[in-house]
């Protein structure tokens, strides 16, 4: 995986980010961060990763996750309509609007 | 793909075998949206049917549909499907048109999984998975003739945003385009059938993705696939399918590499083309959907599901086929079934033949003039039709009566007797008849001693004079009749 | 006058309450709606400027709203169990036409189209929303210094945070500025701040109360829950909020227990369990304040025995993956598309990125950068998976904890309130102040947090009771119990006259 960042094997010692480590992860999160930034947040995240790391060594065979804290199941509602929202209340909250649509910049990469 | 690589014997297309897998989204029919109950239609304004919970706004929770878990469960029973204790991911990315800039989807707990369909021809595909999720918005690109990479900007619509999806992922089982169409087809009919959407890729309702791949005849290892998108025809599917395999074969026969990509039809210029995206585009950081809790459809509620679906085309197809007797149908026979239960006329077919009307002629009347309008043919009333080819078989409305009076049953409604009285529709009796074809012989000697002859395909001269003759009251069969009782 | 006045359900001995004050004089008729809504409108203006606990005022919202409430109690209807009584919400609950902003540049401008369900819930118990008040932006944070809009400060000690991340409900109530608030608690958020401020702060179980209109932090670990003056106050208002809620589908069907009439029971009998890992390591006055409040309750006719959870250790590295990773998700929306602030740019995709990069304040950046890290391909089984397998095994550890005792107590935080500015360099130092409550989110059991006297510089001091889920009754009756014995607290600093 390209950009993947390295931090040897978790639990295994203290991890390091590198700023491309860090840049990667911050093109996923789609924020545009200064190189100073992600020097500083490589550092962080490192630390914080270090200490998960404690965690992520221990012994959990058999360990079911927990997802969630409650027990529910099939919480479902009826299939019938409920009023939408007014549309100019809806637009009035949008940056930029054209033909009653929301307007953006053009898109540079394909939806998958 | 070039008149070079055709003389290479590496690219020769019987050296490489197709591997196809399909990926079909489905819109089910549900009167609202998947988490919210705005309304689930098609060509509103844009931006009327939201809320706070389509539009994914801060504070907003989704709450699932009930019948778009139901709908999804009558498409896994219908495909063979194991029904499975589920759970919702989010799928995370990017795009103008995903409010929460998230997809709900299911990932590794689907609630449809392990089925298969089975085709017309009698291949078998089997299905992976069938999966709830929800539609994103509609983006429109504006300047540049409507393209994404030359628009001036996008527009976004979200009334489709949260939209109940079926997506129903096939195993590689297919080998050729023609069965990749073949499978389409029969997976649409079976998603009309069981109510749970209107399968129409015009509108987009179903939309389908092709995972292609080439490898060496005879061999069991996968080839590097290519998914293409945007295939909203049977046609465009086959098409794109015959060039994306000619494609890799050039490709793989010329010592190339076949990249894994996504590609999209072009439907103008009939080829595939490689869709720019960005490499983190595929870690989409999967983790379960907080928000919502497992869906376990317990055995009694699969049970109440599975008694509210009628029977699958292959079932219906098959008794359309008993109908006309124990015999294999012939090709013709064959196709006029597949016509009449893709319309859903198999009623009209089913009564006429339990009324004691001539199976063939129902399956005939039906597939042939009824489905030319089958919204109209699903209107007619089903003792009207009985009625109509129980006149026609009786000899009292000739072939070409019959049909005309069914075409205005099917425009108008109305009795059939009234409309042929009406119309002045009345086979000839017996006697006239009788007379009409006399006169006819008698007024040509000649084709009447070829015909007596032997040359039987004469019949058709004289019933045509005959018909001409009586104004088309003559039954084309009673007239073949009185002929062969002529020549003794 | 329908229906039972509020202050029948004190329990005797209870500490004055002016939340319930206010609502039998509403309801009598004996004062209005309109003069304690002023009264408390000007006590803001007078004092807020020094402790911005509040992000917006609602002077006009607010007067409307209690004229309503007297127009109610003069054509003889039932103005509700609140009535008149003014609440501050944390300005992460979505008010419907007012701008809710989470403290963020990113939501700037923005007003909700709706109402969360528990606005929705005090209006029709008729409270009355003041205001908004601040938290560190989107709830990440324990000191209320990530506030786009500047910090809010504690009322004991100015020059010292409150705590966070309902740093400005906590402080509101603490300076009497409110006489009831709400906050959010995601890892301590409400506790931990209501413990730095000398109030009582309470996170109910999971799926008690509704989260729609709650903008998401991390969505299966945030609760709502009530920041106040007393434990009956506590328990009143988490009546009034809490219940079943078709918007939200993790809401229990379980209609939730009433928890004002267990308030006078006592704790003869109760089984107490003090867990080492709450009490030991945290600062020494907070130690002794905790060992103290045990006392109490064995005083009191409860059997108090020292318990160990170790697996409470884990507790902090697991809920700083599961926060930040559901946090990277939840915030994904903010992209400058629908709603909110927009850098405009070339294209789509980096009118996004540049839209987050500048609303976004540096907290939430670092989370959803380690919340994404911790998602992303080839780390999601040693980090995200990991940590709710650690969930599970804290879970089990509540679960033989409770066998042996009914209810739980610890330290709520390992300090007393620290310096602005102390710990802003440092992010794991500023995680720790959330290493004693962490571990009720994990698990989605309920916890309080009570004032329990000063430490030896007079800042206040919260010993935490912990709950198994459900067991709000039990929880509230041990906390009646130790605020009556709690040592006496000066008041704070900045208070309203
Ligand atoms: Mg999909
Ligand atoms: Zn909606």
């Amino acid at each position: 995986m390209p950009g993947q960042p390295e931090t040897g094997e978790p639990g295994s010692g203290t991890p390091s980010l590198t700023r491309e480590d860090a840049a990667y992860v911050a093109r996923l999160a789609r924020i545009d961060l200064t190189d100073d930034e992600l020097d500083l947040y490589a550092v962080q995240l490192a630390a914080v990763i270090g200490h998960a790391a404690e965690v992520a060594a221990l012994d959990t065979e058999g360990v079911e996750p927990t997802a969630h804290p409650l027990p529910l199941r099939n919480v479902t509602r009826t299939d019938e309509p409920r009023p939408s929202l007014d549309r100019a209340e809806v637009l009035a909250q949008a940056p930029a609007v054209e033909d009653g649509r929301f307007r953006v910049p053009p898109i540079l990469g394909e939806a998958l | 793909m070039t008149a070079d690589s055709k003389s290479d014997r590496s690219s020769d297309k019987a050296a490489w075998e197709p591997v196809i897998g399909l990926e079909v989204h489905c819109e089910l029919n549900t009167k609202t949206k998947l988490f919210c109950g705005c309304r689930n239609a098609f060509g509103d304004e844009p931006n009327t049917n939201v809320c706070p919970v389509c539009l994914g706004l801060p504070g907003s929770l989704p709450v699932l549909n009930i019948r778009a878990v139901e709908y999804a469960m009558r498409i896994g029973l219908a495909l063979h499907c194991e029904i499975r204790p589920s759970i919702f991911h989010r799928k995370n990315y990017f795009y103008p048109d995903m409010p929460k800039d998230y997809q709900v989807s299911q990932y590794d707990a689907p609630i449809n999984v392990n089925g298969w369909l089975e085709l017309p021809d009698d291949s078998r595909v089997r299905i992976e998975r069938a999966h709830m999720e929800e539609d994103t918005g509609k983006t429109s690109h504006i300047g540049g003739g409507g393209r994404i990479h030359d628009a001036d900007h996008s527009l976004v619509d979200y009334n489709r945003a949260g939209v109940p999806l079926v997506e129903i992922v096939s195993a590689p089982d297919m080998r050729s385009s023609t069965q990749a169409r073949l499978y389409a087809s029969e997976l649409r009919g079976i998603l009309v059938a069981t109510g749970a959407s209107d399968g129409r890729m015009e509108e987009g309702s179903m939309r389908v993705d092709a995972n292609v791949s080439v490898r060496p005849a005879g061999t069991f290892e996968l080839g590097t696939r290519c998914e293409i998108k945007n295939l909203n025809s049977l046609r465009s599917l086959g098409r794109a399918i015959e060039y994306e395999i000619e494609r890799q074969i050039g490709l793989v026969g010329a010592g190339d590499k076949v990249v894994q990509q996504t590609r999209h039809w072009n439907e103008d210029e009939g080829v595939t083309v490689a869709l720019r995206s960005k490499e983190e585009a595929f870690d989409y950081r999967y983790f379960p959907e907080p928000d919502l809790v497992p869906v376990v459809p317990d055995a009694s509620w699969q049970a109440e599901v599975a008694a509210s679906i009628g029977p699958m085309p292959a079932e219906r197809r098959d008794k359309l086929a008993g109908l006309l007797g124990p015999e294999p149908v012939s090709r013709a026979r064959a196709d006029q079934i597949a016509t009449v239960v893709e319309h859903g006329l198999d009623g009209l077919v089913t009564a006429a033949a339990g009324a004691g009307v001539d199976a063939a002629l129902a399956l005939a009347r039906t597939s042939n003039e009824a489905s030319a309008d089958p919204d109209a043919a699903r209107r007619i009333e089903v003792a009207s039709f009985v009625a109509l080819l129980r006149m026609e078989q009786d000899g009292k409305l000739s072939a070409t009566q019959s049909k005309t009076v069914l075409a205005e049953m099917l425009e108008n409604g109305g009795d059939p007797a009234e409309i042929a009285r009406r119309r002045g529709f009345e086979a000839l009796d017996t006697g006239s008849l009788a007379t009409v074809v006399a006169e006819v012989v008698a007024a040509h000697p000649d084709e009447w001693q070829r015909y007596v002859g032997g040359e039987d395909k004469l019949v058709g001269f004289f019933t045509g004079h005959v018909m001409r003759a009586s104004n088309n009251r003559a039954d084309g069969k009673a007239v073949a009749a009185e002929l062969r009782r002529l020549r003794g | 006058m329908t229906g039972a006045g509020p202050t029948d359900l004190a329990a005797p001995g209870a500490r004055p309450s002016a939340a319930l004050d206010i609502a039998r004089d509403v309801r009598s008729g004996s004062v209005s709606a309109a003069d304690v809504v002023d009264r408390y409108l000007g006590a803001i203006d007078e004092i807020d400027g020094e402790l911005h606990a509040f992000v917006t005022v609602l002077h006009d919202g607010a007067r409307r709203e209690a004229e309503s409430v007297d127009l109610k109690v003069a054509a003889g209807g039932d103005p509700g169990p609140l009535a008149g009584v003014p609440v501050a919400l944390k300005d992460n609950m979505c008010t419907r036409g007012v701008p809710t902003t989470c403290s963020s540049r990113i939501l700037d401008g923005w007003c909700p189209p709706y109402d969360a369900t528990v606005v929705q819930r005090l209006r029709a118990a008729g409270a009355i929303v003041i205001g908004k008040t601040n938290l560190d932006e989107f709830a990440m944070g324990s000191s209320t210094e990530n506030s786009a809009f500047g910090p809010t400060r504690n009322p004991h000690d100015p020059a010292r945070v409150p705590g966070g991340s309902s740093g400005g409900s906590a402080a509101a109530v603490a300076a009497g500025l409110a006489p009831l608030a709400l906050g959010s608690d995601t890892g301590g958020s409400i506790r931990q701040p209501a413990a730095l401020c000398g109030v009582v702060g309470m996170k109910p179980t999971y799926g008690t109360v509704s989260r729609y209109g709650l903008v998401a932090f991390a969505s299966s670990l945030d609760q709502i829950g009530p920041l106040t003056t007393t434990v009956t106050e506590s328990a009143v208002l988490f009546d009034v909020i809490g219940g079943q809620d078709p918007m939200d589908s993790t809401c229990l069907e379980r209609p939730v227990p009433r928890t004002v009439s267990a308030l006078a029971d006592g704790v003869e009998g109760l089984r107490v369990g003090l867990v080492s890992e709450l009490v030991d390591g945290v600062d020494g006055a907070v130690e002794a304040r905790v060992r103290e409040a045990a006392e109490t309750l064995a005083g009191a006719g409860a059997n108090v025995e020292e318990f160990s959870i170790p697996e409470f250790r884990h507790g902090l590295p697991a809920y700083y993956i599961v926060a930040p990773a559901e946090a990277s998700s939840n915030l994904s929306r903010y992209d400058g598309v629908r709603y909110g602030l927009r850098v405009d740019a070339e294209t789509a995709e980096s009118m996004n990125a540049a839209t987050r990069a500048a609303g976004f304040g540096a907290e939430v950046k670092r989370r959803i950068m380690l919340g994404t890290y911790a998602l992303s391909a080839g780390y999601y089984d040693a980090y995200y998976g990991q940590a709710q397998k650690v969930r599970t095994l804290i879970i089990d550890a509540l679960a033989v904890a409770y066998q042996r005792f009914d209810v739980l107590l610890g330290a709520t935080t390992p300090t007393t309130a620290f310096a602005i500015g102390a710990k802003v360099d440092d992010p794991w130092a500023m995680y720790l102040s959330d290493v004693c409550t962490v571990p009720s989110n994990l698990a989605g059991h309920p916890a309080i947090s009570i004032p329990f006297g000063p430490d030896d510089s007079g800042l206040p001091v919260g010993v935490q009771v912990l709950a198994p889920a459900l067991g709000e009754p039990v929880m509230f009756q041990v906390a009646a119990v130790l605020e009556l014995g709690a040592p006496v607290l000066g008041p704070p600093r900045v208070h309203a006259r």
